[in-house]
């Protein structure tokens, strides 16, 4: 049974200017502790997928598992927006806390554990710092704590390292990757980063421009672990995918 | 820095100056306009006066003050959470400000006598509408994604108002709070001439008609000052309920270095 299985997704918008169909029939899966990363270009229906994931949006048509159950899906995954969502009157660790606060478990353990992972986050020092005196790349590493405190199986991450400088980015890569590892759990990640997917995923999802369908499923369970940006396997299949994805970029 | 406080109280001083040299050079009398010196000397010797007044007008404003934030703001969740109930009473809140208060105040009196209430009333009335309209605009004033993130954690309508909406409504919510303070010593006044044995608007009402305008420039600073008092309370409680506003910079930056 995998984790998440979707099929059949449609969905439209009803805008001032007429309808605007963005799914178009979306399908794939998603097993357990695997790592799945879609792209696809600007304005394809990303953000509208995971929000259908999340349960915040229901569907047109189609249908979505979670774990083989199909009701609401609110409070069962742990989604990342792709803009910046800390809560500009909580602490970086109240922020962290969020979940275990809503979930209304007891907080003494919750603070223990965020406190735990902000030493792995390297965030400790900054806990009752607030999110207007962090750098970006510290809130980022704060949102993503607050999505790995959630205490959800499945991780729905839509651009978590979008607005950063290509330094930062990189850094923040290597350093999710080994989170990832030491956590295990199932990850849908959006990303228009050809090599970032490559780096951190088990199985690539392609979108086609709006309206969103798959349009190819690539697995990279054959490129060893642990990955890095120079291994010859990385940069030919960063290449082969940027040509392949190129005309689709274009207008 | 000396600029903030040197050049206002500078031009203080030259107006003040420019105002006790004229009454001087021409002679005008005390009962049309006193000169500034005269008016601070009435102000400390008839302190103890000023302040009983003072006490009761400021009773009457805290009061006042209080049922307009607490009913504005628990409206204001009402409204934001019942598109019917909005819909319903958004026409009468907006026709309420028209209603000039200063019309019904007569009819309060009749209605509540002379005592502390109407003014409480009027102070009320006045502040209502502010508080409601800037809590409405805060409640609006949360971003669809941290709504969404709050609901993909599961969090139910109540821990949304208290986790999410609320917090997010205070900056706007505080700046409706001042705006209602400052009106509100118009209304206790206001509430005070129609029909008052106490209070600094019957002060002034009554030295107006003893021809003791010092009184009146007297009893005006110490409106002025309960207004600065109460501004300055609120500013005070809005830097600690929003602390985590004026926090940009500052030793943050010098920490910043651990990324
Ligand atoms: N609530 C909405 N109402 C109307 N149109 C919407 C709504 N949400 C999304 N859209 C439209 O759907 C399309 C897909 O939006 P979506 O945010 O899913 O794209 P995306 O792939 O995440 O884009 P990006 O890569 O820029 O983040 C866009 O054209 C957008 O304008
Ligand atoms: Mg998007």
């Amino acid at each position: 049974m995998p984790a998440l299985r979707v099929s059949g997704l449609e969905k439209s918008f009803r805008t001032p200017h007429g309808t605007v169909a963005v799914l178009n029939s979306v399908t794939f899966d998603v097993e357990k502790g695997e790592w799945l990363t879609c792209l696809g270009p600007s304005g394809c229906g990303k953000t509208t997928s995971l929000r259908v994931l999340a349960g915040l949006l229901e569907p047109d048509a189609g249908s979505v598992w979670l774990d083989g159950a199909h009701g609401s899906r609110l409070g069962r995954t742990a989604y990342l927006p792709q803009e910046d969502t800390l809560l500009p009157w909580r602490t970086a660790l109240q922020n962290a806390m969020l979940s275990a606060e809503i979930d209304g478990r007891p907080l003494a353990a919750a603070r223990a554990e965020a406190m735990g992972l902000f030493e792995r986050f390297r965030l400790l020092g900054f806990e009752d710092v607030y999110p207007s005196q962090l750098s970006g790349g510290m809130r980022q590493r704060v949102e993503l704590a607050r999505t790995f405190l959630s205490h959800r199986e499945l991780l729905l991450l839509d651009e978590p390292l979008g607005a950063l400088d290509p330094q930062t980015r990189a850094s923040l890569q290597e350093w999710l990757l080994a989170v990832w590892n030491e956590f295990r759990r199932t990850v849908v990640l959006v990303t228009h980063d050809v090599e970032e997917a490559v780096l951190l995923s088990d199985r690539l999802l392609l979108l086609t421009a709006r309206p969103a369908t798959v349009r190819e499923t690539v697995s990279l369970a054959l490129l060893p672990r642990p990955r890095r940006r120079a291994d010859p396997g990385v940069v030919a299949e960063r290449t082969r995918l940027l040509s392949l994805l190129a005309p689709e970029v274009a207008p | 820095m000396i600029g903030r406080i040197l050049i206002p109280a500078s031009f203080a001083t030259l107006l003040l100056g420019v105002w006790e040299l004229a009454v001087r050079s021409f002679g005008v009398p005390v009962y049309i306009l006193p000169p500034p010196s005269r008016i601070a000397i009435t102000f400390f010797t008839r302190f103890p006066m000023l302040a009983r007044h003072g006490a009761t007008t400021l009773g009457e404003i805290a009061l006042g003050l209080t049922l307009a934030a607490s009913f504005g703001f628990l409206l204001a969740i009402a409204l934001h959470h019942s598109r019917s109930l909005e819909r319903g009473l958004r026409p009468f809140i907006v026709a309420s400000q028209m209603l000039p208060v200063f019309a019904i105040a007569p009819l309060l009196v009749v209605w509540l006598g002379y005592g502390v209430w109407p003014k409480v009333v009027v102070t009320a009335l006045i502040g209502f509408f502010p508080v409601v309209v800037s809590e409405l605009d805060g409640l609006r004033a949360t971003s669809r994604e941290t709504v969404d993130l709050l609901l993909s954690m599961g969090a139910t309508r109540r821990q949304l108002l208290t986790k999410l909406l609320l917090p997010a409504s205070l900056p706007s919510l505080f700046s409706g709070l001042k705006l209602a303070a400052t009106l509100s010593v118009v209304g206790a006044t206001i509430g005070e001439w129609v029909g008052a044995r106490r209070g600094l608007g019957y002060l002034m009402l009554e030295s107006n008609a003893r021809l003791h305008i010092d009184l009146v420039f007297a009893s005006i600073l110490m409106l002025t000052l309960i207004g600065l008092l109460l501004f300055g309370a609120l500013r005070i409680i809005e830097r600690w309920a929003l602390r985590w506003r004026d926090s940009a910079g500052g030793s943050a930056s010098a920490r910043r270095g651990g990324g």
